[in-house]
Order: C-alpha cells, then structure tokens, then sequence
C-alpha cells in the first residue's frame, strides 16, 4: 500500500513557516525585553512565555474566538484575502508560531542579555545606530544561541497537535498534519501508516534536538 | 576643549552605599589625567561625558557644542558625540577581524575614503600584517593599539582612555607611552586619561584632576601636586609615605625657621607661611627626601633621630627602610650598600624637605 507523504510535507512546511515568522517576531520582542525598559515589561514577558505553559487546546480556543469568523482579526482576514483563516494550513503556521515563539524570546532575551555591554557600548561611541548595534553586535555575538533556539523552535512547531487541530482541523489533504494523521491513523485502526510517520516524526525530531546540543556545546566551549 | 561641569546622585539601596559624584573639569588638547582610587567615579565620569550615563545637572560642552545640558534638556546621544573611547577591556568585536573593526568605526567616512583610512591607520598602528586576524589570535599589545586606532579613525574631538595599562607588561607599558605621545603630538585634542597608576601621571599628563569619592579634590600639573598636596588624602594619593600628626612648636619668619614636634621628637624645618603656633598639622616628608646614618651613641646631630628598623623591602630602582613609628626612607642601592652594616639608625629629616598641610 501507498503511504501518503502529505501530511509529513504539510507539517514540514507550516513548521518551517512558523519558524521564520517566530524568529522575526521573537527577535524583534526578545531585544525590546532585553535593551529596554518600559511599563509591563515582565507583563509581555509572561505573556509571551505563556504559550509554553497552557494546554494546546486552551491555546487553540484563544485562537478560534480571537482568529474566528465573527472577530475583528478573522474579518479583517476575510476582506484582504477573500477567505476565511480558520480551518485553512495558514491557521496551523498561526498555532506553530504561538507555540515556537516562546522558545526564541526566551532563549534569544538570555543570550542577548549576556553579550557583554562593552561591545554595545563600543559600537555606539562608534556611531552605530541602534539597528547596526543589533545586526552587526547583538545578533552575530549571540548567534549560536539563537541558531540552537529556532532549530527547537522548528522542532515544537513540527509537533504541534492541539492548538493546530482546534483552529485548523482535520482536513486530508488540507489541513492534515503529520501529528494529526498518526492521531486518525491509529484511530482508524492503520497501524502501518501510524508506525511509518511515528519513525519519521521521530527520527526528524531525534536529528533536531541532537544537532541543537551540537551547536549549544560548541557554544559553552567557545 | 572640553568643559564640564556635572552632577549625578545615587542613592544607597539596600547592599550598596549612597554615591554622588559632582566634577568640574575642563581641558585643552594635550592629555589630562583623572587619578584616584577605584571607585572614585572616574569611569563614570567618562560614561557620563560619552553619553553612556546621564548625569542629574550641569552641562558638557565640547569645542563649541553643547553635548549635554540639563537645564536647556539637551542630551546628544552617544553616536552624535564625536568623542573617542578605549575600553577598559578594549572592547574589540570579537567577530571581527581588527580590519573589520576599524572598518565598522570608519563607517561614516565616505565610500572611497573609507579604505584608505584603514589602510593607513593600520599601518600607522602597525597593524597591518595582522589586520586579517580575530582580536582572541593578537597579542595585547595589538590589541590596544587596535582599540586605539578604532577611537581614532572617525576624527573625534576627544579622546577618552580608561586606564589603559592596566594589564600590560613594562616594556608595553614604554610602548604605549610613546605611542599616546605621538597621538598628543598629532591630533591635537583633548586627552582624557583615567588611571590609578601615579607613574602614569608623571609619564603623559601635562594636567592631572585627583579625584575622590565623586569630586575633584585637586588639580594641576603632576609635579606641582605632589609639592604641594592641597591635604593629607592627596598627599597619600600622591605616594607620600610619610605622614604624621605634628604640632607646630616655634615659628620665627625672621630668620625663616620653625619646629615640629610628631611623635617623641622635635626638628626643625623653615618657616611655614600661614600657620600659628600651636596648629595641629599632618607633617609629610616624601620616602626619598630622609636621609640615614650610623647611629654610635654619640649625640645626634640636629634633626636626627633614633629609630628602629623593622623591615628592610627591594624595589626595583632602590631599597625601602621601614622604622617603628611609620617612618619610611627610599635610599638609592648604593648608599644602602654603604650604610646597610648599622646597627642602630639615626633618620635625618632636612629642614627644607618638611612640609606642614
């Protein structure tokens, strides 16, 4: 019998989306939290850490009422695009983002944090602006640490099953993703398919957390 | 020209004392050395003049430009300052090569400009053959030059250093001495030195501000300061060993002498303008200016005194005699040979070396 690799590619590239879009995103949040100082700081810190911590679904429900047809964001959606977010492979990159994004502020705020302040400094007596500084300083001085983050980012993305299946659904060929096929295989009583994906999955998985420890060792010795 | 006049208080919070730093300083081209104990706010000071900390008041002017002024609400950032800084660590991009580095400080220069200012600055700091390589593969000495001539390559007005020797052997030490006067000679702008090496002072500064706990307790050329400490602090800041509670016990300006008494003794000294009799003074008497003899039992000579060795230290141009009561005396190597069979010492202070503060 024929397996079907859709769901696999399908989770691949929501997951490589979904690691891009955190990464410009979670930069962007974990210089803010790591440079400056403004009210509710540590507030958009919990709530950009809370994604790591809540129930997928709880997550996936936020999504539907915030996402939905019936708000703002999902009619706004509708009017650009023509159609609806919701249960569409874009709303999965959506839940893979909220769920990745946790991953890089966290990470990429510590590593910020821990570049020596003389070279900003520097860098600024220098004339840098405050966009150089970052680019050509903070980013390459931090650069292992943010490497290793978004290959775990990918990694969570690559997994994410709740929140993906609440906003997106469970449409073959559509919206099915890897995690939700093995889910309807076994369901279905397709152990083989099931086995295959659960190898894959997990073979994927095992190479991105192995080559993530790669890069942070080197980083620890230097 | 650089002219401030700054304040700034912190206050002490629950593990830190209370620090607040009022300077006024202003120098000319040429190098002015800020010395003083660590912790005395002189790297603050720096900060506060490249535009890294704001102070609470005051105003610094640079040439004719205002880079800060607390009452007009004028704070240029760092990047519009124009002011040269060498870290204390350098603070070299360890990303990048020392060509790249002094490329990144060259990044306002024009297009066509830029390459050649590199060139020449690399070659100027003999640089050139290791400009390819990353600041952790060059020796230190490569790297303060490099950190000197990234300072350097944007044309500043000013040029601040924080204590540049620190860490290096002698012989970089010499280096770099000529090195910063060649740049004094060159550039033409003010120099900022901060150091706690008092050598240092002596070797570049044309003017030195010492300063302790936030403020600028005295300021001149370094030579005139250590001849005359405006107080006892400085007088040890200046390396002045010998310092002692005295009391002024005869003065007569007629025939310009006077007499001391500090501890179990009484000398005499010339006469010291502006004091009455009976003033509790600091007498300070610098380690190189008491002489030593051979003491045989035989009455002292005047100014002479009994005193007891208690330690005999080398130092790398001389030899240091520790008496009781604190007396310290520096003799050159030779008259240490000549003298170093006594069995008891008699320390001799001349009149003229005898200051009262």
């Amino acid at each position: 019998m024929a397996i079907n690799w859709f769901p696999l590619w399908l989770s691949l590239r929501v997951a490589a989306l979904a690691t891009l879009i955190s990464l410009a995103l979670g930069l962007w949040i974990a210089q803010l939290l790591a440079n400056r100082k403004f009210p509710g700081k540590e507030v958009l810190d919990a709530v950009v850490t809370l994604p790591l911590v809540l129930p997928p679904t709880v997550l996936g429900y936020y999504l539907l009422v915030s996402l939905g047809r019936s708000s703002p964001i999902g009619r706004f959606y509708e009017w650009v695009f023509g159609t609806s977010l919701v249960f569409t492979w874009q709303a999965a990159v959506v839940a893979s983002t909220l769920h990745a994004i946790p991953l890089l502020v966290k990470s990429a705020r510590a590593a910020f944090e821990t570049v020596d302040r003389s070279y900003e400094k520097a860098a600024r007596n220098l004339g840098a602006s405050d966009w150089r500084v970052f680019w050509r300083v903070t980013l390459p001085l931090s650069r292992r640490a943010v490497i290793a983050a978004s290959v775990l980012a990918f990694a969570r993305a690559l997994g994410d099953f709740g929140a993906t299946l609440m906003i997106a659904g469970d449409i073959p060929g559509k919206t099915q993703t890897a995690a939700i096929a093995i889910y309807d295989a076994v369901e279905g009583g397709d152990t083989l398919v099931a086995r295959v994906l659960v190898l894959v999955l997990s073979a994927v998985a095992m190479a991105i957390v192995y080559g993530a420890n790669r890069l942070q060792q080197r980083q620890v010795t230097g | 020209m650089i002219q401030a006049r700054i304040s700034k208080r912190f206050p002490p919070g629950p593990e830190s004392a209370g620090f607040s730093l009022e300077i006024q300083l202003q120098a000319g081209p040429g190098v002015t050395a800020l010395f003083g104990p660590s912790g005395a706010g002189k790297t603050l000071t720096l900060d506060a003049i490249a535009g890294f900390t704001r102070p609470d008041t005051g105003r610094i002017l640079l040439d004719d430009q205002i880079l800060f002024d607390a009452a007009a609400r004028v704070n240029l950032r760092p990047q519009e300052r124009h002011c040269g800084y060498v870290f204390q660590n350098y603070a070299l991009f360890p990303h990048m090569t020392l060509r790249e580095n002094l490329l990144f400080a060259a990044d306002r220069q024009p297009r066509l400009e830029r390459h050649r200012r590199v060139n020449e600055m690399l070659e100027r700091f003999h640089l050139s053959d290791v400009s390819g390589r990353r600041p952790h593969e060059v020796s230190g000495g490569q790297k303060q030059r490099c950190s000197i001539a990234r300072a350097l390559i944007g044309s500043p007005k000013l040029l601040l250093l924080d204590e540049p020797v620190r860490g290096l052997d002698a012989p970089l030490r010499a280096e770099l001495y000529d090195l910063l006067r060649n740049i004094r000679a060159d550039f033409k702008i003010p120099i900022l030195l901060v150091t706690h090496d008092l050598e240092e002072c002596f070797e570049l500064a044309e003017e030195m501000l010492i300063v302790r706990e936030g403020r600028v307790v005295q300021s001149g050329p370094p030579r005139k300061i250590q001849e005359q400490p405006a107080n006892v602090e400085v007088a040890r800041l200046m390396g002045i060993s010998n310092l002692f509670e005295a009391e002024i016990t005869a003065l007569d300006p007629g025939r310009n002498t006077s007499r001391v008494r500090f501890q179990n003794y009484e000398i005499a000294g010339r006469y010291f303008p502006g004091h009455l009799l009976g003033d509790r003074v600091w007498l300070c008497v610098r380690a190189e200016d008491l002489r030593v003899a051979r003491h045989n039992g035989s009455r002292p000579e005047l100014n002479q005194v009994p005193a007891k060795l208690l330690r005999i230290s080398d130092r790398p141009q001389s030899v240091r005699l520790e008496f009781a009561g604190d007396i310290s005396v520096e003799l050159s190597r030779q008259e240490y040979e000549r003298q170093k069979e006594n069995k008891d010492w008699l320390v001799e202070f001349p009149p003229s070396a005898l200051k009262v503060l």
